[in-house]
């Protein structure tokens, strides 16, 4: 073969990039253990945000104060997201090739962890995702302990059809949390012989909901069942309340109270709506009241602690303890000892990794809105993530990595 | 028959929604051919105006129908002393300015207030129509919608100003045939075109929440409407958002809001194809 002058270039040029930068995880074995983060600290998705990049730094400070881990300090490396899953992908890379992070507990929306999660799992980054979603993610270098449908959407459903009746009308992100999770809420309706009337999806930057307030009323549902996500979808409590409808028909939320909703609206907007989750600030445990009072020491006073800040809090406190057991940072012991079915106790109760899945079992609380404080009215003990746990099984398919889907 | 009576409601809250919006555009883009990209963010900081007022303590009426069209005003006022009057005639180059302009602002109040969404009770209750309930607050948006055209029509038609201002609507000349100095009355159709954009901006704000880039979903409902209408400021502006709004809300009714302005946009695009001097080049040539 005849060697031009062009393949020669090509070859020789290809030859220098693969050797220019081979990707090697050179991490420092001492010096201070790098724990990244991004989060969105601004935008239509400040709400859920700011507490978590509260929370980060308190457990980071925490952690640190007692002397770090395996005699090493943590660094906090964190980048704010803006709510634009662009900067995401970007602030990942950065992560992962520019500070060489020994974690990532990162992503608030669903959107924003599909669009990193394959980033961290390609460079062998361990990667947390700490927040309330629509279930299913099935990849061995993931680990979850925020709530999914099986846990905290079905004790929802199955009070408000006990207590109002079968016909119920959802309203959802349209994005991947709110159309995955309608079809949970469908699931777990059908099974109990209800219907869905109708499911309406919205951007999240929709913020007027006069023509789907009227289309409810003429539905006539037993109850509403809202996934709406963001800043601007408050609107829709508001506008609900404005009209005087809250008195009428009742509205359940899979996300409501999250992002602190109760305390953006009055109480007299928000009184009543029925919700379930992990936590609420009321929670009479020691745990709680030492995190609650820790939380006041630092920032003055604990009114905007929610939901996901205490899965992010439980999320870094659950890593933390893996590394104290396994005796080091290395990803495949790391991953190896949370499969031990790990637990901690957190502020919201005791958070142990389900092996297969790499979800969590959690307290489940149901909860209503009073008085701009989150009621529990009633309880259930670690329940399981029933419903990735019907599809994936990690210690059998360790190469797993998708995101499963109820089908209906 | 209550059904039909919210969605015609809604309907005409749609059209006061997109006329508020759009009215100090027109008025800048009718007299001044100037275009005004940064009309969104005009609209923007007279919501905040309202709200960084009602948070003061100050009365939520007093802050929307005075404050945020008197602070817009002075906004718009000093715009067109240091930037936009030197650039009257050069069409792309005011955009340019004006988009730069918008940018700007939206910097500033992001520095100022924060990237955050911000909001406001609505003062009014809601009503109910037979079994129905809805917002009582869109009635006294189309409320001011109502007062706010026909003051405008009243002054067009039938005051020296208004005189002046359809004289301006000619050219430079006629104003100057008229015996007033241009520059002046650009000045002032600028400021006026502002504190309307202000008066806008307060009055929606508490209906919903507010982000510095908010002007962005304004600016592009404002300009089809303004574009639409064609060259007369009112028969354009209410032509164009009666068939826009009632479009925009039947189809969000028979769907979702999101298809609502899929129609409406879509609407705008084959109006402009059939009527490219916009409605009232077409029709009701000889309104104001």
């Amino acid at each position: 073969m005849a060697i031009s002058r062009r393949t020669l270039l090509n070859t020789a040029g290809a030859t220098a990039l693969t050797a220019g930068f081979p990707f090697v995880h050179a991490r420092a074995a001492d010096g201070p253990i790098k724990v990244g983060f991004i989060e969105d600290n601004s935008g239509v998705l400040d709400i859920y945000g700011k507490p978590i990049v509260m929370a980060n730094a308190l457990a980071i400070d925490e952690i640190n104060a007692a002397g770090g881990l395996l005699g090493r300090k943590l660094e906090l490396k964190q980048y704010d997201s803006q709510s634009d899953i662009a900067l995401y992908t970007k602030y990942a890379q950065q992560l992962v090739r520019e500070d060489k992070v020994d974690v990532a507990h990162a992503g608030i929306t669903s959107a924003s962890r599909e669009a990193i999660r394959q980033t961290f799992r390609r460079a062998n980054v361990l990667y947390f995702y700490n927040i309330l979603y629509e279930g299913g993610v099935c990849d061995r270098n993931c680990f979850v302990t925020g709530t999914t449908p099986a846990q905290a959407v079905e004790p929802i459903i199955d009070y408000a059809m006990k207590k109002w009746g079968n016909k119920t009308y959802v309203l959802a992100a349209d994005y991947n949390y709110g159309q995955i999770t309608a079809k949970w809420i469908a699931h777990y309706v059908e099974q109990r012989k209800g219907t869905v009337q109708k499911t309406d999806f919205f951007p999240l930057d929709v913020s007027d909901f006069a023509s789907t307030i009227a289309k409810i009323q003429d539905a006539a549902p037993n109850f509403i069942c809202a996934a709406l996500v963001g800043g601007a979808h408050i609107s829709f409590f508001r506008q609900w309340a404005a009209s005087g409808m809250n008195k009428k028909i009742p509205l359940t939320s899979t996300t409501f109270g999250v992002g602190n909703e109760h305390l953006a609206l009055s109480a007299a907007e928000g009184d009543g709506i029925l919700i379930a989750g992990n936590y609420s600030p009321e929670l009479d445990t020691p745990a709680n009241k030492n995190f609650l009072a820790a939380w006041a020491k630092r920032y003055g006073d604990h009114k905007v602690v929610h939901e996901l800040a205490v899965s992010q809090y439980q999320g870094i406190m659950l890593w933390a303890e893996a590394v104290r057991k396994a005796g080091t940072i290395e990803r495949e012991a790391l991953i190896k000892t949370l499969e031990t079915g790990l637990k901690i106790e957190g502020p919201a109760g005791t958070v142990a990794v389900d092996p297969k899945t790499h979800h969590t079992s959690l307290d489940i609380h149901l909860m209503v809105v009073k008085d701009q404080k989150l009621t529990i009215i009633d309880t259930a003990k670690q329940r399981p993530p029933a419903d990735t746990a019907q599809y994936c099984d990690l210690l059998k398919n360790p190469d797993d990595n998708k995101q499963y889907e109820v089908k209906i | 028959m209550d059904y039909a009576a919210i969605v015609v409601l809604e309907i005409l809250y749609m059209i006061a929604f997109l006329a508020l919006i759009s009215a100090g555009l027109a008025i800048v883009f009718g007299m001044m051919r100037v275009i005004n990209l940064a009309h969104g963010e005009f609209v923007m900081l007279g919501g905040y105006a309202t709200i960084a007022s009602a948070k003061a303590g100050i009365n939520i009426y007093f802050a929307m129908l005075v404050i945020s069209p008197i602070v817009v005003g002075v906004i718009g006022l000093i715009v067109e002393r240091l930037i936009v009057r030197f650039l009257y005639g050069r069409m792309i180059d005011v955009m340019l300015a004006t988009w730069g302009l918008s940018l700007l602002l939206i910097g500033l109040v992001t520095l100022i207030f924060g990237n955050t969404a911000v909001s406001v009770p609505a003062p009014i209750p809601g009503y109910q129509i037979g079994h129905y309930q809805m917002g009582g607050y869109n009635l006294f948006v189309i409320a001011v919608a109502v007062v706010l055209m026909s003051a405008m029509w009243f002054a067009l038609r039938y005051t020296r100003i208004g005189l002046v201002a359809r004289g301006a609507m000619q050219g430079r000349e006629i104003i100057s045939a008229l015996g007033y100095n241009p520059s002046t009355i650009y000045m002032l159709t600028f400021t006026v075109g502002a504190a309307l954009s202000g008066l806008a901006g307060g009055v929606m704000a508490p209906l919903t929440g507010l982000l510095p880039s908010v002007g962005g979903a304004y600016i592009a409902k404002a300009f089809i409407t303004v574009i639409t209408g064609g060259a007369a400021v009112i028969a354009g502006t209410l032509s164009t958002a009666a068939l826009f709004g009632t479009v925009d809300q039947l189809v969000s009714f028979a769907s979702t809001p999101v298809v609502g302005e899929i129609a409406m946009l879509g609407l705008a695009l084959i109006l402009l194809r059939l009527m490219p001097q916009g409605i009232t080049g077409q029709f009701f040539r000889n309104s104001t």
